[in-house]
């Protein structure tokens, strides 16, 4: 089965041994295009490492196997907080890409908090929850601490199951279902609609509630048949009018 | 002597000085001053405004020998890749001895802008005590100062006007700094200390922005919060720039809602920047005054999100300047080429820089914005990918870039459809950019886009290479074709002996050279240095290397060498040669 620690970042996905998976719903595996010819002797030389790594073993390589195989010559080695969950693929070179220190310093601290936060927020573990789509062979799990707002979550779900979507989100992530007759479009559609099921077992419409809060309350996800989530919206509808 | 020589001997001094007053530019003034010696004369007391492009390249005592009545002095060190930690922390570009030198003959200064210098706290000082009339302090990539420094400037400095930090390595001693503008202080119009990292006093610069009415740019750290941000609006509202501090609030709060209103009241804003930590919920606040904005910079918010980016550069129809990361995606510049029609300049930084990221930019989104931004002559591009294709639309699309810098974040990828080298496309850029001063170029690259530049790149005075080239024919129709060429920094790139000793005399007519990892040796290095005693050529060896005498057919990690008039510098350490 594929391991949890998922990477949704496109032209990653085949990296990751889903190669070993025979069921397979389409990933989007672009080709992986920076296997570029690295003739360059200056860069070669530098570099020690290639994407020879980039096939199998991704996932499992942590941080001090990269230190070790860098020449001694790459001092600015800069850990990289989100590491266990991104692939290294390529190795540092001083200096490259030409940014400022003062740039990557002010970036690195940013990335840190961004990253405390998401864990302060959320009790610090991961949250991962399943995710079925009606008609779908099996399961999936997300963990949904990896991303910011709906979008990046319909982004990942949609390259999970190509045939979906989550529809146009507004600024604050929410979506706009205080407009009725577009509510009825989605569902009537024979587009999937996002639900979950939150703390208190009732199955709600994805999107009413702010990002954090869905995370916080969220137990398993389904993406329904738009027709079949029809039931669900009055009283999505009632619980957001009742809040506002 | 010609007529017209002639004609202008019987103008008295007075008159030829007064013309010369309209000359700003200091090109302009360096070239009348080799007209004759009685311009030459004329123009030398009549200069005010010094530009040093490469501190060691003079000293001080010629400096104030030649212009005695120089006020404001624009000084550069380190060399450019110093940026990217290629260049040793003690390398040198120290101010102080420029300092001590004016303070001692009496210089009227009144301006100092350094960029990539080495500024103590007691040049700082020093600075402070000894100019009475100064008036403005801009330090770009500095290092070496603490906040008491800047306790000093505001403490001693009676009529600072500005006080601009960009992007300096300042140790903050969690010192009062802010406290020390007395009272009677109300002379400031630009205090930017948006890269400080430590606590600023709050009602200090509250106070300091009260008082202070002609003050026209303000840029705040991230130690800001958004409820003085509001404060100082209020007391500020003709302000033209903005950096704000920390953006991060409740939106349904009282604060926030009196933020906006403080906001809408800020017609005179026309830049706008910080956004340090951001709740994009908050957002919305800064729109009513997008409208006017002709320079934004959002490259230091991470947290900002495409959708919500697009959003509010949806607002920004008059924006001439646009720094942003890369997070803006594609589609984002589309967007950005669909409303900033009068877009000018566009930087797109990296969001990702330890992972191979999400995100980040194509050739698409550089080949939208060439189309839909006609005015675009500046670029700084840090893209995932690129294509000639793409480069050469975009050559078509704007001919009238003077700055292309373009960084693959895979420093030698090819094109990513023909997986050819990059060559055409750089080639069309040159070809049809006339105006071309500056050029980055990336990518997998061979000889052939040195051919393209020395052909056709004839106003070009910068040029940065790194990852490129095949063998030293490269760099040899660089220096050959170029002739304008001032800058010229290679990194990693395979160009050695040949390249370097073919023309030496090319040297001279350039600022500096700079060859890392290059294939250039000890023994080339040093013939080069005796046959040019005009040249400090410098060698940098770090850890390693220190032999007593390398041999000579041992390869250079690093050289730099430049034109100067004073020889080899006094203050070189000892990893540095100089041959």
């Amino acid at each position: 089965m594929v391991d949890t620690m998922l990477n949704y970042e496109e032209g990653r996905c085949n990296k990751l041994g889903f190669e070993e998976t025979e069921l397979r719903l389409g990933l989007p595996g672009a080709g992986e295009k920076s296997n570029a010819n690295y003739g360059k002797r200056g860069y070669e030389e530098t570099v020690d490492l290639k994407l020879n790594l980039s096939t199998k073993d991704v996932g499992n390589l942590d941080q001090s196997d990269l230190k070790e195989k860098t020449l001694s010559k790459e001092k600015n080695l800069l850990p990289c907080p989100n590491d266990s969950v991104k692939p290294p693929a390529k190795a540092q070179v001083v200096g490259w890409p030409p940014v400022r220190s003062f740039r990557k310093n002010v970036m690195a601290v940013q990335k840190v908090s961004d990253s405390e936060e998401t864990e302060k927020g959320s009790g610090g573990a991961a949250a991962f929850v399943k995710v079925s789509m009606d008609g779908a062979p099996y399961l999936r799990k997300v963990d949904l601490k990896m991303y910011k707002s709906y979008q990046e979550l319909s982004d990942a779900l949609g390259k999970m199951f190509s045939s979906f979507t989550i529809g146009k989100c507004d600024s604050q992530g929410m979506m706009d279902f205080m407009n009725e007759s577009k509510l009825m479009d989605l569902l009537n559609g024979s587009d999937y609609v996002p639900t979950y099921e939150d703390k208190d077992g009732d199955w709600m419409l994805v999107g009413d509630v702010p990002w954090e809060m869905f995370v916080e309350s969220c137990k398993r996800l389904r993406i329904m048949k738009g027709t079949e989530a029809k039931g669900l919206a009055p009283r999505a509808m009632e619980k957001c009018k009742s809040r506002s | 002597m010609c007529l017209f020589q002639s004609v202008m001997n019987y103008f008295p001094e007075e008159v030829l000085e007064h013309v010369f007053d309209f000359l700003t530019s200091h090109r302009d003034r360096n070239a009348v001053s080799l007209v004759c010696k009685s311009w030459y004369s004329v123009e030398r007391f009549s200069r005010e405004k010094v530009f040093i492009g490469n501190c060691y390249a003079v000293d001080p005592e010629r400096l104030i020998a030649r212009f005695p009545r120089v006020r404001s002095l624009t000084l550069k060190g380190k060399p450019h890749f110093a940026d990217f930690n290629l260049v040793p922390h003690d390398w040198g570009g120290y101010v102080y001895p420029w300092i001590e030198a004016m303070a001692k003959n009496g210089i009227n200064l009144e301006e100092l802008r350094l960029k990539r210098m080495v500024v103590s706290d007691e040049s700082l000082e020093l600075l402070a005590k000894s100019f009475p009339n100064f008036k403005s302090l801009v330090l770009v990539s500095c290092d070496g100062f603490s906040t008491d420094g800047l306790a000093a400037i505001a403490s001693n400095c009676r009529f600072l006007r500005e006080l601009d930090l960009q992007e300096n390595e300042v140790d903050d001693r969690k010192g009062q700094w802010l406290s020390c503008f007395p009272d009677t202080c109300t002379s400031l119009v630009s205090l930017n200390f948006a890269c400080l990292k430590g606590e600023a006093s709050v009602a200090a610069l509250e106070r300091l922005v009260a008082r202070c009415r002609n003050l026209r740019s303000l840029r705040l750290n991230h130690a800001v919060p958004l409820d003085t941000l509001q404060k100082i609006l209020v007391q500020a509202p003709q302000l033209n720039d903005l950096g704000t501090g920390t953006f991060v609030h409740d939106p349904d709060s009282d604060a926030y809602c009196k933020l906006k209103n403080a906001i809408k009241k800020c017609k005179s804003i026309r830049s706008l920047s910080g956004f340090l930590d951001v709740n994009t919920r908050c957002l919305p606040a800064v729109y009513p005054i997008c409208t006017n904005l002709t320079s934004l910079n959002l490259s230091y918010a991470p947290g900002i999100y495409s959708s919500e980016l697009i959003k509010l550069i949806c607002h920004c129809k008059k924006l001439e300047r646009l720094w942003i990361l890369d997070t803006i995606g594609d589609k984002g510049l589309d967007v950005v080429a669909s409303t900033c029609k009068e877009l000018q300049e566009l930087r797109v930084f990296p969001s990702d820089l330890y992972g191979v990221g999400n995100a980040a930019v194509t050739e698409e989104g550089l080949v939208a914005v060439s189309a839909g931004c006609p005015k675009l002559n500046s670029l700084l591009y840090f893209c995932q990918q690129m294509t000639n294709a793409a480069l050469i639309t975009v050559a078509k699309n704007c001919p009238n870039f003077i700055r292309f810098r373009l960084c693959t974040l895979d420093p030698t990828i090819p094109d990513a459809v023909t997986n050819q080298p990059l060559d055409e496309g750089f080639g069309a850029i040159v070809q049809s950019c006339k105006g071309l001063k500056r050029l980055s170029v990336s990518g997998l690259l061979t000889d052939q886009v040195f051919l393209y530049i020395g052909m056709y790149a004839e106003q070009l005075e910068m040029l940065s290479i790194a990852f490129a080239g095949d063998s030293d024919k490269g760099m040899l129709y660089v220096l050959n074709g170029c002739k304008k060429l001032k800058k010229l920094e290679i990194r990693d790139s395979p160009f050695g002996n040949v390249a370097l000793l073919a023309d030496v005399g090319k040297y001279e007519t350039m600022r500096s050279l700079w060859m890392s990892s290059c294939e250039v040796t000890f023994g080339a290095c040093k013939t080069l240095a005796e046959k040019m005693p005009r040249l400090n050529v410098e060698i940098i060896n770090e850890g390693e290397q220190i032999e007593a005498s390398p041999d000579d057919r041992h390869r250079v990690e690093k050289m730099y060498l430049y034109r100067t008039l004073v020889g080899p510098r006094r203050d070189a350490p000892d990893f540095v040669w100089t041959l």
